[in-house]
């Protein structure tokens, strides 16, 4: 079993760093919960002349990249970033010569430069990591982008820094589709929404006429496919952002619901209520028949592919609750994997392939997860209703959402990572429930 | 009769019910004569258009049968209930219904959903059997997204595990 910890930050140094950068002294690890973070400055970053982009000056860019990248490593919980605000300014030559003196209180430097000709042109921005200790430079990137996605560039320097001293796979450049809540209880207005994995960006898709719930990104970002209550019926449509329209995923006079994208794009995975029993089906995402996965009188519902495609863990009342089970993709050899006190919901496979995320009910809700064998299972949150973890695509990082109690309760979109010691929520126009995060950016 | 006096075991469940009484069964105005019988040739009883949700919910027991946390039987009163369903949907053949099936907020989005298909078909099955054509009857889940009690508390929840029998009015 993958345990994620904090590392314990050191700087001691082996010669042989420099020669093997991969192997660098500074890092963060996982194998202590209590260790301290890492602490890392994240200064402006300058430009060697101020120009006007449609996105702000360079200037303005500097600061602004400085902050997204400080916030990105700050809700991974690995870090504890400093800056941009109440940091000494550093000058161009600086970025690429450090003044290690300035920095002596921590133990890693973030530094970049913010380029542009002016107007509409690409701006670049550079991305330096540097080990203050060792006065060694651990990595640098540059990347090229219209001024409007000066946010990408920020979390693509995040995600350089993350991947380098974690030895992980990055993830803050990504995106999450979710549903935007508003109005009463009884009367809840559900939108389609969609927003950058730290919640800038932010676009609604739908208009709230109809509900929507548990949209879920393409592979290929492309589409959505989603649940709408239109025209009073329960049904799953793929949106198409590109064009705006929307096409059923199979038609069926029986309710669909809870669809999930196979890893390759190729097919959707859904579940369809015929006479009131419940199974899971997959269809094309292009269409045609569906194939029928299980057939039990029971409860057969959700389902989440392994990374590979060969298996598929879906949620079944069978045994006389929710209980977790795992199948091969043509829906043979159907094991119960979860066996512990409660019952287990929205089983979702980690892209890593290690672990699967779940609601665990027993009363309360809480996001927990297990080996895919069922073992060592953890439970990694603590709210009234801690519900639908969704992976981030390192499979390092989890949102799900949080519902409050009572008449005036609501649901928010939240964030913890696999030691359970890093939560926060995430900031949304309105309040939001069933997120699902999209693959990494290429 | 009261429906909600039958419908309901607990008179605290009465009491919270009454108290923020805002979904039907409401309070009606008083019913002159008795809406079960088929005789009815007018339009209107009493201001109640003949076939109308309100005619429905004034002559039946309840327009909802409910169930027990993650069950979707219709138990002895539920019976009684749809019995009375039917009985309306007789006197009246040219009316469609929608059944729908409801789950209180203590389990999953998508199991809720499943859970409401099983209970809103159960209570039509129920019609069914009582020779309501089945061409008469739609259903649709609502999961746990339509609360008709607002609360969180078993008071609240053992009103939001339903099925509602809704008249398709056009």
């Amino acid at each position: 079993m993958i345990h994620w910890k904090k590392l314990a930050t050191t700087t001691a140094l082996t010669l042989a760093a420099f020669a093997t950068p991969a192997m660098a002294q500074l890092s963060v690890d996982v194998t202590d919960e209590s260790a301290s973070s890492l602490k890392i400055a994240v200064p402006v970053l300058p430009t060697q002349q101020s120009v006007q982009t449609p996105a702000g000056t360079t200037d303005e860019l500097g600061r602004k990249i400085a902050e997204v990248i400080a916030s990105d490593l700050k809700g991974s919980g690995l870090f504890e970033p400093s800056g941009p605000g109440g940091l000494p300014g550093v000058t161009v030559p600086e970025v690429t010569f450090p003044s290690y003196d300035k920095w002596s209180s921590y133990e890693a430097l973030v530094q970049g430069f913010v380029r542009s000709t002016g107007g509409n042109a690409d701006i670049t921005v550079g991305c330096y990591l540097y080990d203050v200790a060792l006065k060694s430079e651990l990595t640098r990137q540059g990347y090229v982008v219209s001024p409007g996605d000066w946010r990408r560039a920020a979390h693509k320097c995040a995600d350089a820094i993350y991947a380098r001293l974690s030895g992980e796979s990055p993830f803050f450049d990504s995106r999450i589709a979710y549903i935007a809540e508003s109005g009463p209880k009884d009367k809840r207005v559900k939108r389609l929404a969609i927003m950058d994995s730290d919640g800038a960006n932010h676009r609604f898709i739908t208009n709230g006429q109809s509900l929507a719930l548990t949209p879920r990104f393409s592979p290929d970002y492309k589409s959505i496919v989603y649940v709408s209550y239109l025209n009073n019926r329960v049904r799953i449509y793929v949106y198409d952002i590109g064009t705006g329209k929307q096409r059923l995923v199979t038609e069926s006079s029986n309710a669909t619901f809870a669809p999930r994208w196979s890893p390759d794009g190729r097919n959707i995975l859904f579940s369809m209520a015929v006479a009131g029993n419940t199974d899971i089906y997959r269809v094309s995402a292009q269409g045609g028949a569906p194939v029928r996965l299980t057939t039990s009188p029971a409860i057969d519902v959700g389902g989440s592919y392994s990374p590979d495609g060969s298996k598929i863990v879906f949620e079944s009342d069978r045994s006389g609750g929710q209980q977790l089970y795992v199948m091969n993709a043509d829906g043979s050899s159907q094991q119960r994997i979860s066996h512990g006190g409660g019952r287990y919901a929205t089983p979702e496979w980690s892209p890593r392939g290690d672990l699967i995320a779940f609601t665990k009910i027993s009363g309360d809700f809480k996001v927990a997860v297990m080996s895919p064998n069922g073992g060592n299972e953890r439970i990694l949150t603590n709210g009234w209703q801690d519900e639908q973890p969704t992976w981030s695509p390192n499979g390092r990082v989890l949102q799900f959402f949080r519902t409050s109690a009572g008449r005036s309760g609501g649901s928010q979109v939240w964030q913890v990572d696999l030691t359970g010691v890093n939560e926060r929520r995430i900031p949304t126009p309105l309040n939001g429930s069933d997120p699902a995060w999209g693959p990494l950016l290429p | 009769m009261n429906a909600l006096s039958r419908s309901l075991l607990m008179a605290t469940a009465v009491i919270s019910l009454v108290a923020c009484a805002k979904k039907p069964p409401k309070e009606l105005p008083p019913a002159p004569v008795d809406n079960t019988m088929p005789a009815d040739t007018g339009a209107t009883t009493g201001g109640v258009v003949k076939g109308s949700q309100e005619d429905f919910v004034a002559s039946v027991q309840s327009d909802r049968i409910l169930f027990g946390t993650d069950k979707f039987d219709v138990d002895a009163q539920s019976q009684g209930i749809l019995q009375s369903q039917a009985q309306w949907l007789q006197a009246n053949p040219n009316i469609r219904v929608t059944i729908e099936g409801h789950a209180d907020e203590r389990g999953t989005r998508d199991y809720n959903l499943a859970l409401g298909e099983k209970r809103a078909n159960s209570a039509k099955n129920f019609l069914a059997s009582l020779g309501i054509d089945s061409s008469r009857m739609t259903t649709i889940s609502y999961g746990k997204e339509r609360p008709a009690a607002l609360g969180s508390d078993e008071s609240a929840w053992a009103q939001n595990r339903r099925a509602v029998t809704v008249t398709v009015q056009y």
